[in-house]
């Protein structure tokens, strides 16, 4: 697979999405949104890193090899947030605080 | 690495003929793609190290959202805009370094890009080591005994949250920050050799490696600071409003 050049002008349309997305999440925080604030944040922010990644780390124009390892990557960071979080957000289901750890004050 | 007269011995191309293409690849193509991949694993498994961290983050966030809206309050989110915005502009002169090696512009760019990043990181940097002194001056630093906040941040503990609440905010704050900081830093020392590689004329459309496979890792340093912005400086910028 020939390398793929990026030209000049994507990475300034990206730069350029990068502070805007940034300037968009400053704003956003400043407003209470109540507990949609968490979810506006990383949406921003899984949009800049998708940014970066496809086009700054060239992962759009790389190998399926590169993407096989970029998913996987993601799959395996989602097992160590997801089963651990659903570990802990359920401890206090058969009594208080059983087994807890960060329960106990 | 394979001399002229050695690739031309093993029976190559022509193109094998560079003096860049180690003896174990068939090509300059090659060569660069195995080290692509080589440093993507290596990526792979820096977000298993600094996903641990994010994972610590969350628990301790589920457990503990007042007091976290709270602290994240006396991190100044002004200045993490700014710093924000540094590195932003870094991986922008990063990825035109890049771009100058793959499109064979002299010496002269693509060091004067990558002495652009560098000189962005050493930013980043400063202002880094500025909020650390404020924290300190604060006593926001969280380690045992040392964490003594001064009275008006004490006055001003929302009720019911204690001083260890926020010292595992601040916990994390450091162990976050200071392990990004320290990739920069790292990133800086490897920068500089390939600073000089590019000056003694290395690097060219046929052979730039190593400063494609530095520019994945300035980035993926980048990725992880667009992360831990909104999620240490910005949580709590709404909080003073609304309590």
């Amino acid at each position: 697979m020939a390398e793929h050049i990026v030209p000049r002008k994507t990475y300034f349309a990206v730069f350029a999405a990068l502070l805007v997305f940034t300037a968009l999440t400053v704003i956003a925080a400043n407003i209470n949104f109540g507990k949609m604030n968490d979810v506006i944040a990383m949406t921003i922010a899984v949009t800049k890193m998708m940014l970066v990644l496809l086009f700054f780390m060239h992962v759009r124009y790389s190998s399926r090899l590169i993407w096989v390892i970029v998913a996987s990557m993601f799959f395996w960071l989602l097992i160590l947030l997801l089963l651990t979080s659903t570990d802990y957000s359920s401890r206090d289901w058969f009594g208080s605080h059983v087994g807890s750890v960060v329960g106990r004050q | 690495m394979a001399t002229h007269a050695e690739a031309v011995e093993h029976g190559h191309g022509p193109e094998a003929a560079h003096e860049a293409l180690a003896h174990h690849f068939d090509n300059l193509e090659q060569q660069r793609e195995a080290g692509a991949l080589g440093m993507w694993v290596f990526i792979a498994q820096e977000v298993m190290f600094f996903g641990g961290l994010f994972l610590a983050y969350l628990i301790y966030r589920m457990k503990y959202p007042i007091a976290f809206q709270a602290a994240s309050n006396h991190l100044n989110w002004r200045i993490g805009t700014f710093n924000t915005a540094v590195l932003i502009t870094s991986s922008l002169t990063m990825a035109l370094a890049v771009w100058a090696t793959q499109v064979g512009k002299s010496r002269k760019v693509q060091v004067g890009f990558m002495a652009a990043t560098l000189l962005l990181g050493f930013v980043f940097l400063g202002v880094k080591a500025y909020e650390y002194r404020e924290k300190y001056v604060d006593g926001l630093i969280p380690i045992a005994g040392w964490f003594n906040p001064k009275p008006e941040i004490l006055a001003h503990l929302p009720h019911g949250i204690t001083v260890g609440q926020y010292q595992m905010f601040f916990w994390l704050y450091f162990a976050m920050t200071g392990l990004h900081a320290l990739h920069m830093i790292i990133g800086a020392c490897i920068l500089l050799p390939i600073m000089w590689m590019a000056w003694r004329g290395r690097f060219s459309p046929e052979y730039h490696g190593p400063v494609e496979n530095f520019g994945l890792y300035w980035h993926f340093v980048d990725i992880i600071w667009i992360f831990l912005f909104p999620l240490l400086y910005l949580l709590g910028a709404h909080f003073s409003a609304g309590h």
